[in-house]
């Protein structure tokens, strides 16, 4: 058919068509692995070089060799913890926060290697020693969040099934009011149950019950499985209206397990941050600390 | 009344009264003659309590008698004491029904047979008398009507009203004004704006669609009438609704057979023609006038106005300007030659084809709307992918088309007389080429919203851009070679087609010949694999396709169907194949271009086996994004949900860039296969927002962005006409603490849009503003482009144009 090969690409608006395209590539992608790359040549030559260079009596962050790595370090680690700032800052420029995120990634990961190669393996119980380590567990901190950023996605849109939070608690107090209609003739025992589950509050339960996620058992569940067990249903009045509430306590059952485990994917992908980030600030100070004190100790 | 009078005014609307009362005042021999037994019936059969405007606003008043905006009971008890105050003569009952004699002797008959004398005769019947009847099967069932005196006489009936007109919109609004009367009230409009009505009556019609009052049905027309229910065509097909009455106000026609018997000329043979008229309101039979409504202009104040000059024309004062007069001289002040107004206008009329059967009067409206420029030779008039939606036409000089835009020697001429920027116009799309002046020149640039009523109102002009247009797609298929001559059968064979949301335009394996152009939306072109549809490709206007069969005879090799509604010219396959046959080598080069086009069936052919899966996850990609609004988009925002991990920094961004409030919103939306269109503007080729904007406050950016400025009211017509619902009224919230004092001082909000709270507290502080429709603007004018996609941390977010994104080449593509 015509037309499938455009000919009205134009070369005056390039910019915009290119901007357009932006290519469709993860962070971890970005550029072709360009920042993978670099990281990974940069790693390979400072592990080499450590191999390769003489330094007398031993490899440590004192020697020549050992403050070029360790401003590379210091410098690096800087940058790193300013992407806290770019994120924040929509300034206008061509910058991309993918791009700052894909070199953040593995600028940080190369780390592990121009850090310990600073230390020349020489740890110990000061607070030279300390920097490394936090730098360390930031690192595995931030591993995680690669790890989560890279698998958990998929599965917050599959649950949000086109809802937006906002939806989600809609969709519940929806449910409730038809709930709190549909219970009126209910006997008395049932209508406890289903009132019980009403006024639960389901999400109050804190840090820890955001991560147990869905399937939990709570009043709305114990009302079902009550109003559920040891009942066989007619067309009578009575059951009919018994039916109903079961359907809706079922309902109420999905749409709360349905939050619960948007809630778990979300503090999933957001937990680590609340490791990494404090580790960043502890991580800057001990090496402010480890800096001077070199300096001072000259 | 045997006495012969100076002048004999026939019609007591407006422009009679305001003639009559003007000859009254002047000391002038004067009758008025009025068919029916009170004045100005046309005001006076308007609905009780009908808000009468005093459009245009800029336009001062010319008349003895008084107007203002006001009740039509105020309006007209205001004439009716002036016209006795004045002491003008007044006949009614006095239906004319004859007009003989010559200038000075005139002899007009009256249905009650006596006659009156008259030197001169001034016409100001208006066009009431013959509306246009309504042209479908059921037409002339009983419960059709072309008039509505007392809305209030209708209860519990589902009434449609036809027609996008004034007329139509107040009986649809008076029908549903008295929700006790249950009227279930729907008016049809065959367009997505209402062009031709006044903006407060649109803005009247969609506060009553949002309060859910009645129905408005855009792009949608009847079909066909039957009892009691009505067939509609609708953008997404045909549909059936219940329908107890008809009104239909679908406009009118000048009386015409009794003026052409009275020996006047019309300007042509077309129906909706007007008298032809000097610029002193004299016909082509000397001594009579023709004014008001009949002459080409349907606003009160003009009319009064123009009872009043035809008046001094007569008394001899004739070098009276019209009252719009300052504002054209403004407009035409930087053109060269020191030329007056009149002079322009007959210029403009004279050179420019499609205005040659405009009167004067109409010129002037047209140009109050429109803007002029002067060029030097080279000049650029526009370049190529500008966005822009006017449509221009030379009035002196000729200008150059280029054709190449590798080479920009080579380019076309367009002469004097000729339109150029036609396309913009029509498909939404930007424009195809660069413009530069030949010569010195000076064009006409006509708004789009002037365009678009130009084309409404005179058919003549319509059915002349439609010709150019289409002659030049033709010419652009076939590139160079081909002269407008050579393809003058082809285009008089061309049909324009419209064809609603999912009709299939080409079916495949068939083997009719016929070529189209997609001349206004988006087609998808499809192929059947497996006994399922496999989505090839999509064709934004100004594409064409088809032309594989008749170039070598092969069947359909693949289908093609509308994604939105759509408009398609259609060429018959005989009248190109006579075009192929008389010049080879043309066939032999169309044949040599077709090999690219073949490639994409051979790769679909090849691929059959191993896409699988792939190319249905493909194809219902595809369909989906059509079905949200990719067809006729020109830039949206995509998530893949695959990468999101919900941090909501887009927003963030987007807010932070633009004072504080996001115009996207991330969550809602639909999803398909992880893909998620948010809510966020689509920069439609033919943006629905622009529809009814009444400061024109919307517009096409520079890199084709669709912006509201700040002339913007806040009346929310754009968000109501919006079917994506982008866009928010929302008051601009105060400044923010910056980034570090909120780091690290917890300092105001923080980054992204403030909560509700926070915004109303510090609203209160600093002093309310007005709630504006806001909308995204693309980062318009900010480098580096859209934050929303330059804030995304991990690449979920991108922004995409259709032709780019909806490409079969993307099956291979992989997307992590």
């Amino acid at each position: 058919m015509a037309s499938l090969f455009s000919r009205r690409d134009g070369a005056a608006h390039a910019d915009i068509d290119k901007r357009r395209s932006a290519s469709h590539e993860s962070f971890l992608a970005h550029r072709a692995f360009f920042w993978a790359r670099v990281a990974g040549f940069m790693s390979l030559f400072v592990v080499l070089t450590y191999v390769l260079v003489d330094v007398e009596p031993r490899h440590n962050g004192g020697s020549w060799y050992g403050y070029t790595l360790g401003t590379l370090g210091a410098g690096l680690i800087v940058w790193l913890a300013w992407l806290g700032i770019r994120k924040r800052r929509p300034t206008p420029g061509s910058w991309s926060l993918k791009g700052w995120t894909s070199a953040h990634v593995y600028l940080g990961l190369s780390l592990v290697v121009i850090g310990t190669m600073h230390t020349g393996f020489q740890l110990g119980w000061n607070v030279h020693t300390l920097a490394w380590v936090l730098m360390m567990l930031v690192i595995l901190s931030g591993l995680y969040g690669i790890s989560v950023y890279a698998t958990l996605p998929q599965a917050l849109s599959e649950n949000r099934r086109e809802m937006t939070r906002e939806q989600m608690i809609e969709s519940l107090a929806t449910i409730d009011r038809q709930l709190e209609t549909a219970a009126q003739p209910l006997a008395r025992e049932d209508a406890d149950r289903v009132i019980a589950a009403l006024e639960q509050d389901v999400f109050a339960a804190g840090i820890l019950a955001r991560f147990r996620g869905p399937g939990s058992r709570d009043a709305t569940r114990r009302a079902l499985q009550h109003i559920s067990t040891d009942r066989a249903y007619d067309d009578g009045a009575d059951d009919l209206a018994q039916q109903k509430v079961r359907a809706l306590l079922g309902k109420r059952a999905g749409q709360i397990d349905q939050i619960r485990r948007q809630m778990q994917i979300k503090a999933l992908l957001e937990i680590w941050l609340y490791v990494h980030v404090p580790l960043t600030i502890a991580l800057l100070a001990a090496l402010t600390a480890h800096v001077v004190s070199v300096f001072y100790y000259w | 009344m045997g006495d012969k009078v100076r002048v004999a005014i026939v019609g007591s609307g407006p422009a009679g009264l305001s003639a009559a009362a003007h000859a009254a005042a002047r000391g002038m021999s004067h009758v008025l003659l009025e068919k029916t037994d009170h004045l100005s019936d046309t005001i006076y059969k308007y609905q009780k309590g009908k808000h009468v405007m005093a459009t245009p606003s800029n336009l001062v008043l010319r008349s003895d008698l008084d107007f203002e905006a006001g009740k039509r009971e105020t309006i007209l008890d205001t004439w009716d004491r002036q016209v006795a105050e004045g002491n003008v003569i007044v006949r009614t009952n006095a239906e004319v029904t004859g007009i003989a004699g010559t200038s000075g002797a005139f002899t007009l008959t009256l249905k009650d047979g006596s006659t009156i004398e008259a030197e001169a005769v001034v016409l100001a019947i208006g066009t009431q008398g013959n509306p246009n009847l309504l042209k479908l099967p059921g037409a002339d069932l009983p419960h059709v009507q072309y008039q509505l005196d007392d809305p209030t006489e209708y209860v519990d009936e589902h009434i449609t009203v036809i027609g996008s007109g004034d007329a139509g919109i107040e009986n649809a609004l008076g029908l549903a004004a008295d929700a006790a009367q249950g009227n279930v009230v729907t008016i049809l409009n065959r367009r997505a704006d209402f062009a031709r009505a006044k903006g407060a009556n649109v803005k009247l019609l969609e506060e009553a669609e949002a309060d859910g009052r009645l129905w408005v049905r855009r792009e949608t027309s009847p079909v066909e009438v039957r009892e009691r229910e009505i067939v509609l065509e609708t953008r997404d097909g045909q549909e059936v609704i219940r329908c107890d009455r008809i009104i239909a106000r679908t406009g009118s026609q000048p009386p015409r057979a009794f003026i052409e018997s009275c020996g006047v000329e019309f300007t042509s043979e077309d129906r909706a023609a007007f008298p032809r008229l000097s610029p002193s309101f004299e016909t082509t039979q000397p001594g009579i006038h023709v004014i008001g409504a009949l002459a080409g202009y349907p606003l009160i104040k003009h009319c009064m106005n123009q009872g009043y000059d035809v008046i001094e024309f007569l008394d001899g004062n004739t070098g009276l300007k019209p009252a719009d007069e300052p504002i054209l001289a403004e407009k035409f002040a930087g053109l060269p030659g020191r030329r007056s107004v009149d002079e322009w206008l007959e210029t403009f009329r004279s050179k420019v084809v499609i205005l040659q059967e405009l009167s004067p009067l109409q010129m002037r409206e047209l140009m109050l709307d429109s803007t002029v420029h002067a060029y030097d030779r080279g000049e650029v008039i526009f370049t190529r992918n500008e966005p822009g939606s006017s449509m221009f036409a030379i009035a002196e000089g000729s200008v150059l088309v280029e054709v190449n835009p590798e080479d920009p020697s080579i380019t076309v001429p367009i002469e004097t007389g000729s339109i150029f920027g036609e396309v913009g116009l029509i498909s939404g799309r930007k424009r195809g080429s660069t413009i530069r002046a030949a010569e010195p020149t000076v064009v006409v640039e006509f708004s789009r919203l002037a365009a678009l009523k130009l084309l409404a109102t005179a058919p003549s002009a319509n059915r002349a851009v439609n010709r150019i247009s289409i002659e030049r797609q033709v010419l652009q298929i076939f590139g160079s070679g081909l002269t407008p001559a050579d393809i003058a059968g082809l285009v008089e064979a061309a049909e324009v087609v419209s064809v609603p949301a999912g009709e299939v335009v080409i079916v495949e394996g068939a083997e009719d010949k016929d070529i189209y152009i997609v001349r206004v939306g988006s087609m998808v072109v499809e192929k059947d694999l497996g006994g399922k549809p496999v989505f090839l490709s999509y064709l934004p206007a100004g594409s064409y396709f088809g032309e594989m069969a008749v170039i070598d005879g092969s069947k359909r090799t693949a289908s093609v169907r509308a994604a939105i509604k759509s408009e398609v010219i259609r060429f018959p396959g005989e009248a190109f194949d006579a075009l192929l046959d008389a010049k080879p080598e043309i066939r032999t080069r169309a044949l040599a271009d077709m090999a690219a086009r073949r490639e994409i069936n051979d790769f679909i052919e090849s691929r059959k086996a191993s896409f699988g899966g792939a190319v249905d996850m493909y194809s219902q990609t595809a369909q989906f994004l059509v079905d949200n609004g990719l067809g006729e988009a020109t830039d949206v925002l995509l998530i893949d949900e695959q990468l999101c991990v919900g941090c909501d920094n887009c927003e963030k961004a987007c807010a932070d860039s633009h004072d504080g409030l996001s115009r996207l919103d991330r969550e809602a939306g639909r999803t398909y296969a992880h893909l998620h269109v948010p809510t966020s503007c689509r920069h439609c080729e033919h943006p629905h927002c622009m529809a009814d904007c009444p400061p024109n406050a919307i517009r096409r950016g520079p890199d084709g962005e669709v912006v509201i400025d700040e002339t913007c009211i806040g009346c929310g017509n754009c968000q109501r006409n919006c079917p994506y619902g982008v866009i928010r009224m929302d008051a601009k919230p105060p400044p923010k603490p910056g980034l570090l004092r909120w780091l690290l001082f917890g300092a105001g909000p923080g980054p992204g849009e403030a909560s509700y709270a926070w915004r109303k507290r510090k609203a209160a502080e600093a002093g309310e503003n007005a709630k504006l429709a806001i909308k995204c603007d693309m980062c318009s004018g900010i480098e580096g482009g859209p934050a929303c996609v330059r804030a995304c941390p991990t690449g979920a977010a991108i922004r995409v144009s259709p032709e780019r994104f909806l490409t079969v080449a993307r099956l291979e593509e992989k997307v992590d």
